[in-house]
């Protein structure tokens, strides 16, 4: 016999049914009450600002997606006066020009090297950012050293291997983007770890110079540089030796890049331990056997999620090419727009449209790559 | 003997390939040899290739007349009256400073709002705060400027059905057109008393230093401030009989006279300038504001200051030590964002000089490397000043 039953019926013997949580601490409406309407101030902030999403949001999603004209051979498709009902974004025009955004004037029955190139680019590109993939030494000679080489090849062509030339000024669009980006990225990494060993050289002649060149790149725009590589670049070569015009403006984004990538190599750099430095010295390595084998592969390692936001800035940058009349991906849009088969009064939000899409998808997988791998690397640290 | 002798690097034992002191030397004799190399070929052919093209060189063209027009200038700049090359660069030169100026300002405002409201406990502000920084951050300034310019500010209407707003403003496709102010005689004297009113307001503000040193006592330093700077000059504009009238535009059969115009080119600059950087700033100001510690606020709470005064005496001040340097790197970078302008035809130093002189002179490098050394001289001077600033602001450790 157990006690309960002894001492007499006023023990419950069954639970009681649990009580619903309380409404006002719990569950959406408390999470309204704390997070959207805690003071009056704030309630007044949370409804100005739903009334300024109201206004906004709802005619952006009319005009992109609901109004949106999908397909279509010609601007009748979407003229309102043809159609007959309001037109959003006339995607029609980005889908029949998406090859010319994607390749230039690139010749249609080659375009299978670009996305040759393309798909090696990525390969490399995954191999060396996926922290799981093995081999990194292997990745960087693929992406650093033979990735460069075949798709110069590729792009430009080489009769040896059955590859008809295509020249660089029928080169147009994303691709021309990629390749600005991609050179940008793969010179200036290098370049920017010899210019900031440089700076933080012993020897004051090689300091001197990579902290003019340096401070030199990075206070002036990127358009005076561009202009530089386009006009005086070839008055400074000999006589009759004409630079390709994609190549000066590689050889300017590249440079430009590098000034950049330096200082970031350089806070990598500062970051490291002098007791690093000097376990190396103890230990009899010489210098670039110190920075090669000990110094440089943690200083890049803590500064990735920087080397990736530079590179983001790069990306962007590369759209000012259209400035000095190469055709990247903003100068294929804005020369489509000029087509009276197209001349449209959505035609040119529709275009915009497509590239910032392009530019944000890029970026901010970029950066949401940048920011894992921070959160990554500073859990590394503090254990 | 013949360790410290190998290290000291003095001794006949070790082999000059091995010296670190005779190393260090070839390497910097070899680099000096390539600088030399490479200035010396590139002038040596540029000398040629100028000579080829008939081109001049050095900077004879500064006092040239230049046979073009501007539309957008802070100083008379004309064709017809035999303006300067050299003035053409001075035009470009104010442009350029005039947008980045304003542009600072605006971006400094909208930043410092977008990021603290990024960090808002209103969920929905925080939302519309972060959407904006990354969307706008994450596109290329010059897709947004073209955007700006091309398709918000160009389908404006034409100027003959501006859209008018109250107070005589107007909207078309070729700008703003405003009131213009046109001071009477005796507005100077309200410049005049603005002058001693910042001065009697700096002098107050030590007073109630002095005073709060020694008594505890604060003074209202900011009303008295705010009083002074507003009432002083208002009291003199009025003494002075209100000498102030407005040139308000009219409406004439195609076109708007008179006012004041802002240029779409302008317009579309500075927007776009503005919501590009202070997506940025508003990034720094956060990661500001995340950098003072939790501590610092409980400490001051238990201390028992106030809410306010934490935030005014406690947080912003650690904050803005961290936020100050890169925000100065904004405000460069705006600067030298201001020559994209040259895509949308604003008339700054870059599209004016490095676009028009030069074209029309065909001296790309003297043209060029003054361009650049206007930015340049901006950056250096920013960046001495920053390093004075940060010397005087860094944390002092023991």
């Amino acid at each position: 016999m157990s006690m309960a039953t002894q001492t007499g019926g006023f023990v419950r013997t069954v639970g009681l049914e649990a009580k619903k949580p309380p409404i006002l601490t719990a569950g959406p409406i408390a999470w309204m009450r704390d997070n959207l309407f805690s003071s009056i101030p704030n309630t007044v902030l949370t409804l100005l600002a739903a009334y300024a999403l109201w206004v906004i949001v709802p005619p952006l999603i009319q005009f992109f997606i609901i109004d949106a004209v999908w397909t279509g051979k010609d601007r009748d498709a979407c003229l309102e006066s043809v159609v007959g009902r309001p037109v959003g974004a006339c995607w029609a025009f980005v889908d029949t020009r998406l090859g010319y955004f994607t390749y230039g004037q690139y010749p249609v029955s080659e375009r299978w090297r670009v996305n040759l190139v393309a798909l090696m680019e990525i390969v490399g590109v995954v191999w060396l950012l996926w922290p799981r993939v093995p081999y990194k030494g292997w990745g960087s000679i693929f992406f650093f050293a033979v990735f460069p080489v075949a798709a110069f090849f590729l792009l430009t062509g080489a009769e040896w291997l059955g590859l008809p030339p295509v020249s660089t000024n029928l080169w147009g669009g994303i691709l021309v983007t990629m390749v600005i980006s991609t050179v940008g990225i793969v010179v200036s990494l290098p370049l920017g770890i010899v210019l900031a060993l440089g700076r933080r050289s012993k020897l004051p002649l090689i300091k001197l110079f990579s902290v003019i060149f340096i401070e030199f790149v990075r206070g002036v725009p990127l358009i005076t540089v561009l202009f530089m590589a386009n006009t005086m670049l070839p008055l400074f070569l000999p006589g009759g030796w004409r630079p390709d015009s994609l190549l000066r403006v590689l050889v300017g984004v590249s440079l430009f890049a590098a000034a950049y990538m330096a200082e970031v190599v350089r806070g990598g750099l500062q970051a490291i331990p002098k007791g690093q430095y000097e376990g190396a010295m103890s230990l009899g390595v010489g210098y670039w056997q110190m920075m090669g084998l000990i110094i440089l592969p943690q200083a890049l390692k803590i500064v990735i999620p920087n080397i990736v936001n530079t590179f983001i800035g790069l990306f962007k940058d590369t759209s000012l090419v259209s400035i000095v009349g190469i055709f990247d991906l903003v100068k294929t849009v804005e020369a489509s727009l000029v087509d009276p088969r197209w001349a449209t009064p959505v035609t040119r939000a529709s275009g915009y449209a497509f590239a910032a899409l392009f530019y944000f998808v890029f970026c901010f997988g970029m950066s949401q790559y940048s920011q894992w791998m921070e959160r990554r690397l500073a859990t590394g640290h503090n254990h | 003997m013949s360790v410290q002798d190998a290290m000291q690097g003095n001794g006949a034992k070790v082999s000059l390939l091995n010296d670190p002191k005779a190393r260090g030397m070839a390497y910097q004799a070899i680099l000096l040899v390539l600088i030399v190399f490479f200035f010396y070929e590139a002038i040596s052919n540029a000398v040629v290739n100028l000579r080829a093209a008939k081109i001049a060189s050095g900077f004879g063209f500064w006092n040239n007349t230049a046979g073009f027009d501007v539309n957008q200038t802070l100083i008379p700049f004309s064709s017809n009256d035999g303006s300067t090359y050299g003035r053409a660069f001075f035009v470009g030169l104010l442009n350029t400073l005039v947008v980045a100026a304003i542009g600072i300002v605006l971006a400094t405002i909208l930043g410092f709002i977008m990021g603290i409201a990024r960090l808002s406990r209103n969920w929905i502000i925080a939302k519309v705060a972060a959407t904006y920084v990354e969307v706008v951050r994450n596109t290329p300034l010059l897709l947004q400027l073209l955007v700006w310019y091309n398709a918000v500010l160009k389908p404006l209407p034409e100027p003959r059905n501006s859209l008018s707003m109250p107070g005589s403003i107007y909207l078309n496709n070729r700008g703003l057109v405003m009131p213009a102010p046109i001071a009477g005689e005796n507005f100077n004297w309200t410049w005049i008393a603005l002058g001693i009113a910042i001065v009697a307001s700096i002098v107050f503000a030590r007073y109630a230093r002095k005073v709060q040193d020694s008594t505890g006592r604060i003074l209202p330093r900011g009303l008295v401030a705010l009083g002074l700077i507003i009432g002083l000059p208002a009291l003199a504009f009025l003494a002075a009989g209100s000498p102030l009238t407005f040139d308000l535009p009219r409406q004439s059969r195609f076109n708007l006279t008179g006012g004041m115009q802002v240029f779409p080119e302008f317009a579309a600059l500075l927007a776009g300038l503005t919501f590009y950087t202070a997506a940025f700033i508003a990034e720094n100001v956060r990661a500001g504001i995340l950098a003072v510690s939790k501590g610092q606020s409980e400490a001051s709470m238990a201390l028992g200051l106030t809410g306010g005064q934490t935030l005014r005496l406690v947080v912003i001040p650690q904050a803005m030590r961290v936020i100050i340097p890169p925000l100065t790197s904004q405000y460069l970078n705006l600067t030298k964002n201001s020559s994209l302008a040259v895509a949308i035809g604003y008339p700054d130093l870059v599209q004016v000089f490095a676009g028009t002189v030069l074209n029309q002179t065909g001296q790309a490098i003297e043209v060029i490397l003054i361009t650049m050394g206007v930015y340049l001289t901006i950056s250096l001077v920013t960046s001495v000043a920053m390093n004075y600033y940060n010397s005087r602001k860094a944390l002092v450790e023991r």
